[in-house]
């Protein structure tokens, strides 16, 4: 089968998946219900998207296909941010109350704690895959503890405040924030559709594409900000979904073989898609579980991440 | 024309190249040889600027390589390091037009094919060209990186012990195609080798290092000889003449 023909599938999958949510079970409440399907539905696609891109190009600059930006804790920056926010300035502060300036300085972390991270760990030598994985969940734990420690000395009502901002989930997505970031998931897919061949030659290395003419460190830098600000995105609308990046990017790496990023990110878009407007057409419709979708995706990663790293490890020995 | 120009790069307190000035003449082959650890694929890679030197700089066309346009200098200078792995499955094919990025930016013109199709054919490749890379042996795989290499159409092309890997035939053949490509098409080739008797026979130019330092820079005829030899290598390599090529008779079990 040709890869055209099986994004046209995937694509078709996610439409029927996407009308499904809509119209499902829909009967007498439609003006009620069906502005508020497709909030959601919509949140669900931009999230699909920001990740699955967000990790197909992260992983080509780290050169590998285990560790995401998820995974090297990036997504938990968000909550630091807005801890630290909440401590410091408190819920009726200007950080607070202005959605664009909160957003704002929750990317500018992200996009720092990035960059130190890649220069570090990524840039200079090559460190085996388990020392950056045990690094990244040691700064994962790390700020963990330290937003709950924060959380701890928070006044309590500023602490329930605090509490639903952080913890955005499918069912109570940050609508606020829904045309901001389809204007950023714009301006990320403008700059994508001009970087997608300097994409592709930064698949063979370092070496290979410097040679071909790419300004690698550079492109290098401006891809962890675009990655950073797409997890942001996702992030500050549903909450964090740790594995959700790695599964969606490896089926599309398994599924779709080619080198082509333009492939690779919109098969990967598509099976988010299908993932997360599938998967919560199921959960609430369907097995009416009471469970959300991010607890079950993050189970099902759990277990193929363990997977593709006894995989990688059977390789390597 | 490539001038380098008192470069020195150290990893730690070690230097590793120290104060290297040569001139690489346009039109020639020059083999760059000498010791493991003598600096040989430091020295090419800042030339190449896959890395930066710490002192002393590099010229291209009297321009200081730092200066030129990455997607020009792509055009005008190749490099194929020693030790190649890709991350990604690509097959043979592709890999050649990944060479034509400079000149297509990833949508290959009819003469972009056909500079791969060239490329393919020079390096005996077109009947596995549809193969992936980790299909095929070593040598095979070093042969479609060469073509990598040679599709870029560079003026100077840079290449770290391609030979490693590749049997006596192709060996000599891939020799051969470098001095026609030098020859005819008027290129600069810039290569490391580790026997001295394929610099001896195929280059004009030899360049020896060692330790980091530029022990001999010459044509080829003043660096092959017994004396000049053992200053290299430590030790003594009889040199006999055949057909008017210097051969270096070092695995004699006699000496
Ligand atoms: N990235 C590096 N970090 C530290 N030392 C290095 C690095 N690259 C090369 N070296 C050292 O520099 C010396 C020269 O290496 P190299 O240029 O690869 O030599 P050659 O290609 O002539 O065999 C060696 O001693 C090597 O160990
Ligand atoms: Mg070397």
């Amino acid at each position: 089968m040709r890869n055209s023909t099986k994004l046209m599938i995937l694509a078709a999958i996610a439409i029927v998946f996407i009308l499904l949510y809509g119209f499902y079970d829909i009967k007498g409440g439609f003006d009620y219900a069906f502005p508020k399907r497709m909030l959601r539905v919509t949140a669900m696609i931009i999230t699909g998207i920001a990740i699955a891109y967000s990790t197909v190009v992260f992983q080509t600059i780290t050169h590998n296909r285990i560790l995401t930006p998820s995974v090297m804790g990036l997504d938990s920056m968000y909550q630091v941010v807005q801890t630290l926010i909440y401590f410091f300035a408190g819920s009726m502060s200007v950080w607070v109350l202005n959605k664009y300036l909160n957003f704002g300085a929750a990317i500018f972390a992200m996009v720092v704690f990035a960059l130190i991270l890649y220069r570090f760990l990524f840039r200079a030598d090559k460190h085996p895959i388990y020392f950056l994985l045990l690094i990244g969940m040691i700064i994962g734990t790390l700020l963990g503890s330290f937003v709950t420690f924060l959380q701890v000395l928070i006044d309590p009502v500023e602490y329930l405040s605090l509490q639903s901002r952080l913890f955005a989930t499918f069912t109570n997505v940050k609508t606020e924030l829904l045309f901001i970031s389809i204007g950023i998931l714009a301006l990320a897919f403008l700059y994508g559709y001009l970087i997608m061949g300097q994409l592709d030659v930064m698949s063979l290395g370092r070496e290979n594409a410097i040679n071909l003419g790419i300004n690698y460190d550079g492109m290098v830098m401006r891809i962890l900000i675009l990655s950073s600000v797409l997890i942001a995105t996702s992030t500050a609308l549903v909450g964090p979904i740790t594995f959700f990046g790695l599964i969606v990017a490896n089926l599309s790496y398994q599924f779709l073989v080619t080198f082509k990023h333009s492939t690779h990110i919109l098969g990967a878009s598509l099976i988010s898609i299908i993932a997360l407007v599938g998967g919560n057409f199921l959960v609430e419709h369907i097995f009416e579980l009471r469970t959300t979708l991010s607890v079950i995706i993050n189970f099902i990663g759990g277990i193929y991440f363990i997977y593709l790293l006894l995989k990688e490890s059977r390789a390597a020995g | 024309m490539i001038e380098i120009k008192g470069l020195t790069k150290r990893f730690g307190k070690k230097p590793v190249v120290e104060d290297v000035t040569v001139t690489i003449e346009p039109g020639t082959i020059t083999s760059f040889i000498g010791p493991n650890g003598a600096g040989k694929s430091t020295l090419l890679s800042m030339v190449s600027r896959l890395l930066e030197a710490d002192t002393g700089e590099v010229l291209l066309d009297q321009n200081n390589v730092k200066k030129w346009k990455s997607s020009d200098f792509a055009k005008r200078v190749s490099i194929l390091k020693q030790a190649n792995y890709l991350n990604v499955r690509l097959t043979v094919r592709e890999l050649v037009s990944f060479g034509r990025y400079p000149y297509s930016k990833g949508r290959l013109s009819a003469e972009d094919e056909k500079f791969v199709d060239q490329a393919i054919d020079y390096m005996n490749l077109a009947d596995m060209e549809n193969k992936y890379l980790d299909e095929l042996s070593g040598g095979q795989k070093q042969r479609a990186f060469i073509a990598m290499v040679i599709a870029q159409d560079t003026d100077y092309i840079l290449l770290d012990e391609p030979l490693n890997n590749l049997d006596m035939k192709h060996s000599v053949q891939i020799m051969k195609i470098l001095r026609k490509l030098v020859d005819e098409l008027g290129k600069t080739v810039v290569i490391v080798l580790h026997d001295i008797n394929f610099a001896s026979v195929y280059s004009d130019r030899i360049v020896a290092l060692k330790n980091g330092r530029l022990m001999k820079n010459g044509p080829t005829r003043e660096i092959i000889n017994s004396d000049v030899l053992r200053e290299i290598y430590d030790m003594d390599i009889p040199i006999q003449e055949q057909n008017g090529c210097r051969i270096c008779v070092y695995f004699n079990s006699h000496i």
